[in-house]
């Protein structure tokens, strides 16, 4: 909202300065974004223009002497239209102007003291201006006082707050509500707006009909009135509209546009005759056409409201007037529609079609007597500068409460909630500067919310006007008196916090990316295959078709942070993240934690640099695993069925039978590096409860030590094997640990060598030599049997 | 020949032996030749039995002697060579300490995040509970269960990812407030915050479309504006240093009433005025206020019997304040010479 100092000092009185004012309105909520004079320019006089001839060294230079009053100043222009005994506007030597600072000098040859200004160098926006202020220097009309101020003189000399409002502010889109805030502010009275008319004996009542179709419209006036001038607009609505960003016209929509500004109610003016004499407002119909006044064919829809006669639609209500009513140059008989629109339709409609003054005022919601108070001042000005007659009586529509509301509070409450306390009479005092009326008994307040301020209906808004009045910043801080309890973080947050510290520690970057991402990344490194009921999770009206799908996997986004890395010649890249996962299934949405992890290149530095493989993502994962109280119950399952990841070097992550994540190499086919990739779902594997850490007894007995190797197929797992070791073992056997694997010279073609190392102990003895062998032999031919292995070494 | 010439002869061979020995293990050898079973000591006594009482006695005497003077001449002399060769061997394994360590890279702790562990922590520590609520939001609990019901202005759908009718991706930690409130069946009083991911349709240099906030909710008896203003007074000092100072300014929140803006003084500047807080000493952080009574009674709690205060900010733009990151893209780009720079402990209550 741009704020008219010139314009709301017609209702209230400002003893401040603009700076000061914007500073104070800011502390009781009012954001400023700017303040500045309409005209910033500097150094202007009014000059007038007593000889002028052709510089002789140009062909469209002239060369001026001006009167400034004090002196004569000669002042070369390049304006067609400078001639001698012109009032016109000097830029002194100095002077700063939004082009820059002029400066004296020699043009050509001939001295030049200033320059004559056009308006358009003055720094008002080029949409106020006409191709004549653009093209030439300003004429000032002939009564204008040599070596006086020319922006005084033009009523120009304004300046303008713009205020970023809050939501809930709408009665401050007008210069009443600004005048009543500031008022309250500065303990100011608020004066009266002149609403005075004659009216004629000729009624609209009777030769006029509404027909409101729609509870979307609650409130419809409607007045007329005739026999207008159509002209331009005295030069104080001119500026006061400049001031206020809006363009002037001429008189009659001018006056319009200038009550809206002052009452906050947005007003529209029909061509009385063009609009014969009925108006219905309904809800458009599905595909219906206007043509607007910004000459746009507008197909509408059911959302909208429209003004229509029974032959066509005039208007799309509260944003847009239509092309065949509009105002024109001939126009004589104007009908005045002020209303109140439900703020949900028009803001639908007005995001669709044009966020107008208009419509962000609906938008807000309105008070209702303003649409009266707006219809008034209409037909004052009207009758004032377009030589209305207004004809008497009104049509009327009224389909709504409009009786003060009733706020009952304590000073007990208002204090309370504020923390601090204030008394009878200060409280007293902020209703009175707001002129809100109340009574109070026995610190009781009983007070009429005025109309106007549609923001305040319950208690607490009572609270926060109080609290802005007096000054929120005021408000000391407390230390709150409250129990003393633990605060506790619940064990997800926990255990994820507990896991990102351990990656930190082995080595990985944290890293933080967008949940967002491409539809085709959607079930990349899963085991979800396309013809399950798992769905992926769109949202409906994404920015870019690189965030249209929440990810189910965290893994293509890391896969992406490596390849932003790479492009950079990062190419060791140890990575994780915790995020949530997302899908869709016949029982609704899901979201769940998934812990990341990626590795490539480099991992381990030193003169022997050590690159990632398998088994250092193998390890990593043991390692969390196990921390978390999990050892021994895992297990990896090979895969070859997530198709982004190396068939032969990938497996599920199994906890006691269920998956708890994946493990793999990222297939050659879709990078060329070495990659490592793993997941784990930490809600599914937290859900798996662990044994208490507690301490046990250790063994006071020597453990045995036995080695074998054993050459075996090819294809035979480690796992394999150590499962027949550990079946033959029995209770005594205590650790089985592969330490050497060899394929090579010494072994066949298809065969391997796998050494393991055996710990036989019993707790509570020694056990004896004979009865190791004993158990060590039928653990070699247990293996031989079943894994058909050949013992190589033992 | 006399026992004392025998004497003498042994310690005249030992001391010539002794000058040819140059290592510990020469030494063994020479306790053999003279001290072992048959060695040049030993034979001393080799034909005892043959002697008479007297004679035993002296000649047990001096080979006692003689044993005692060599067993100590070598043990002397095997220290010696003992400790030489520990020497060569240091000196040998002397090692080029400056070469590279062997280490694993180090790993790093994203700032998005430990800004997150420090606001839990802070509030842990003053008894509220760190609560999870969901991303994907109903649009209930996101907005109608905080005053901003169907149709309200603050929840233009230019904002909102909506991912139906119903669901939408939550534009404000403040969505679990509701849940909260509605989940507390016992209505007892709440202190609670939730840290948290949240998604705004919005991207540019100072907006990302997704980022962090956290929300605080108190929920008790006679909870006021200057109860919040104290709370977030500690707040400040903790997350941006001690000599932060807290302003409200009245604002305007559809799920709070009354409302305030807070502004912390500049930590650039120290509120003086700068560039970042654009002259005014004061940088605005965090929007709160009084919990609004439809908000209370939609989750359950006459608000003629409770109060509370709510507060909401932006978690990323307290990273961007305390490791001076100027562009919030930064945070979500993942450049590993972006996130290896947060490899270590953070400095306590360092800002400047």
């Amino acid at each position: 909202m741009k704020l008219s100092r010139k314009f709301v000092s017609d209702y209230v009185s400002i003893d401040v300065d603009s700076k000061t004012l914007a500073e104070d309105m800011t502390s009781i909520g009012n954001e400023y974004d700017s303040c500045e004079k309409l005209i910033p320019a500097t150094k202007l006089i009014v000059g007038e223009v007593i000889d002028c001839y052709d510089h002789p060294d140009s062909d469209h230079l002239h060369v001026c002497k001006v009167n400034i009053g004090k002196e004569v100043l000669q002042i070369v222009c390049g304006a067609p239209n400078v001639r001698t005994g012109l009032k016109v506007i000097v830029a002194l030597d100095g002077a700063e102007l939004p082009g820059g600072t002029i400066h004296k000098g020699m043009i050509r040859g001939q001295e030049s003291n200033g320059m004559i200004c056009a308006i358009s160098e003055l720094g008002l926006e080029h949409k106020f201006l006409t191709p004549k202020d653009i093209e030439g220097i300003h004429e000032l009309p002939l009564e204008a006082e040599v070596g006086t101020d020319p922006i005084r003189f033009m009523e120009l000399d304004d300046e303008v707050i713009d205020f970023e409002l809050t939501s809930n502010r709408g009665d401050l889109l007008s210069i009443l509500g600004m005048a009543y805030e500031i008022g309250a502010l500065y303990d100011k009275e608020v004066r009266p707006m002149e609403v005075s008319y004659k009216e004629q004996k000729e009624s609209i009542v009777g030769n006029f009909t509404l027909d409101i179709q729609t509870e979307n419209c609650p409130l419809f006036l409607a007045k007329k009135v005739v026999g207008v001038t159509i002209k331009e607009s005295p030069t104080f609505i001119k500026n006061r509209l400049i001031a206020s960003g809006i363009r002037p016209i001429n008189n009659v929509v001018d006056i319009s546009n200038y009550v809206m500004l002052e009452t906050g109610q947005p007003l529209h003016y029909y061509d009385a005759d063009r609009l014969g004499e009925k108006l219905i407002v309904r809800m458009a119909k599905e595909g219906e056409t206007l043509m607007t006044l910004d000459s746009q064919k507008r197909t509408l829809s059911s959302s909208d409201i429209v003004i229509a006669t029974e032959k066509e639609v005039v208007g799309l209500a509260g944003v847009m007037g239509g092309l065949t009513t509009e105002i024109e140059n001939d126009t004589k008989n104007i009908l005045i529609e002020s209303a109140i629109f439900h703020p949900t339709c028009i803001r639908k409609t007005s995001k669709k079609v044009l966020r107008s003054e208009a419509s962000s005022r609906f938008e807000k919601g309105l008070d209702p007597r303003r649409t009266y108070l707006a219809i008034e001042r209409s037909c004052h000005l009207l009758e004032k500068y377009a030589d209305a007659k207004i004809l008497s009586g009104m049509v009327e529509y009224k389909n709504l409460d409009i009786s003060d509301k009733k706020v009952e509070i304590s000073l007990e409450k208002i204090n309370q909630v504020l923390g601090i306390s204030l008394t009878k009479e200060e409280v007293s005092n902020i209703l009175r500067r707001l002129q809100f009326p109340f009574e109070e008994k026995d610190a009781f307040y009983t007070i009429t919310v005025p109309t106007r301020r549609i923001d305040v209906s319950i208690k607490e808004d009572i609270i926060e006007e109080v609290g802005r009045m007096y000054g929120m910043d005021r408000i000391q801080g407390k230390s709150m008196c409250l129990p003393v309890v633990p605060g506790t973080i619940n064990p997800l947050r926990q255990a994820k916090r507990y896991l990102r510290r351990k990656l930190a520690d082995l080595g990985l970057n944290e890293t933080l990316s967008y949940a967002l991402t491409k539809e085709e990344d959607g079930f990349q490194f899963t085991t979800v295959r396309p013809d399950s009921s798992i769905e992926k999770v769109k949202v409906l009206d994404p920015m870019s078709e690189e965030r249209t799908t929440l990810r189910y996997s965290l893994l293509p986004s890391l896969l992406s942070i490596f390849e932003y890395n790479k492009a950079r010649n990062l190419k060791d890249v140890s990575i994780f993240e915790i995020g949530k996962g997302f899908y869709r299934d016949e029982e609704g949405y899901h979201e769940e934690e998934k812990l990341a992890v990626l590795m490539t290149g480099v991992y381990r530095v030193g003169l022997k640099k050590e690159s990632v493989d398998f088994y250092v993502v193998k390890g990593i994962m043991e390692d969390l695993l196990d921390s978390l109280g999990y050892r021994h119950r895992y297990d990896l399952v090979p895969t070859a069925e997530v198709k982004e990841l190396h068939p032969g070097q990938s497996a599920k992550i199994l906890l006691n039978n269920q998956e708890i994540g994946l493990i793999g190499k990222v297939h050659p086919s879709l990078v060329k590096e070495d990659i490592y990739v793993m997941e784990l779902y930490l809600e599914q594997l937290l859900a798996f409860r662990v044994k208490k850490m507690q301490y046990k007894e250790i063994s006071k007995y020597p453990s045995i030590l036995k080695d074998v190797a054993f050459v075996v197929s090819k294809d035979l797992s480690a796992k394999e094997i150590q499962a027949v070791i550990k079946k033959a073992g029995g209770k005594l056997l205590t650790d089985i640990e592969v330490f050497d694997v060899y394929e090579g010279e010494n072994v066949g073609e298809n065969e391997k060598s796998i050494a393991f190392s055996l710990t036989f102990q019993d707790p509570s003895r020694t056990l004896s030599d004979e009865e190791v062998m004993a158990i060590f032999n039928r653990i070699i031919e247990e293996v031989e049997k079943k894994c058909k292995a050949q013992v190589r070494d033992k | 020949m006399e026992t004392q010439e025998k004497k003498r002869v042994i310690i005249e061979s030992l001391e010539k032996d002794m000058k040819e020995v140059h290592s510990s293990r020469e030494c063994q050898d020479l306790k053999v030749k003279y001290l072992g079973k048959k060695g040049l000591v030993t034979e001393l006594t080799a034909n005892m039995k043959d002697l008479s009482n007297e004679e035993r006695k002296e000649v047990g005497q001096i080979s006692n002697e003689v044993k005692n003077e060599v067993t100590e001449k070598i043990t002397q002399l095997e220290n010696h060579w003992k400790e030489e060769e520990l020497n060569q061997k240091l000196e040998k394994e002397r090692l080029d300490l400056s070469l590279p360590s062997k280490k694993f890279k180090r790993g790093s702790l994203h700032p998005f995040q430990r800004i997150i562990d420090d606001v839990e922590d802070f509030f842990v520590s003053m008894g509220y509970d760190v609560i999870d609520g969901p991303e994907l939001e109903t649009d209930e609990n996101c907005f109608q269960r905080l005053n901003v019901p169907i149709g309200h202005p603050a929840r233009d759908t230019q904002d909102t990812f909506y991912i139906d009718a119903e669901y939408l991706l939550r534009t404000q930690t403040s969505s679990t407030q509701a849940r909260v409130m509605q989940a507390n069946t016992e209505k007892t009083p709440i202190r609670m915050i939730c840290p948290g991911k949240v998604y705004r349709r919005d991207d540019d240099a100072t907006h990302s479309h997704q980022f962090g906030q956290v929300e605080g909710l108190v929920i008790d008896q006679n909870i006021s504006l200057a109860d919040l203003k104290g709370t977030l007074e500690l707040f400040a000092k903790k997350m941006l240093g001690e000599d932060t100072k807290v302003r409200f300014r009245p604002s305007f929140f559809p799920f709070t009433e009354p409302s305030v803006e807070v502004d912390v003084t500049c930590f650039k500047c120290g509120g003086k005025g700068c560039p970042l807080c654009k002259q005014t000493g004061w940088i605005e952080v965090l929007g709160a206020g009084v919990v609004h009574p439809n908000v209370l009674r939609m989750g359950g709690y006459d608000p003629e019997v409770w109060t509370g205060f709510a507060f909401g900010t932006g978690l990323d733009r307290f990273a961007m304040f305390r490791y001076e990151i100027p562009d919030i893209r930064y945070l979500y780009t993942n450049d590993i010479r972006f996130l290896e720079q947060f490899d270590r402990k953070d400095e306590e209550n360092e800002i400047k």
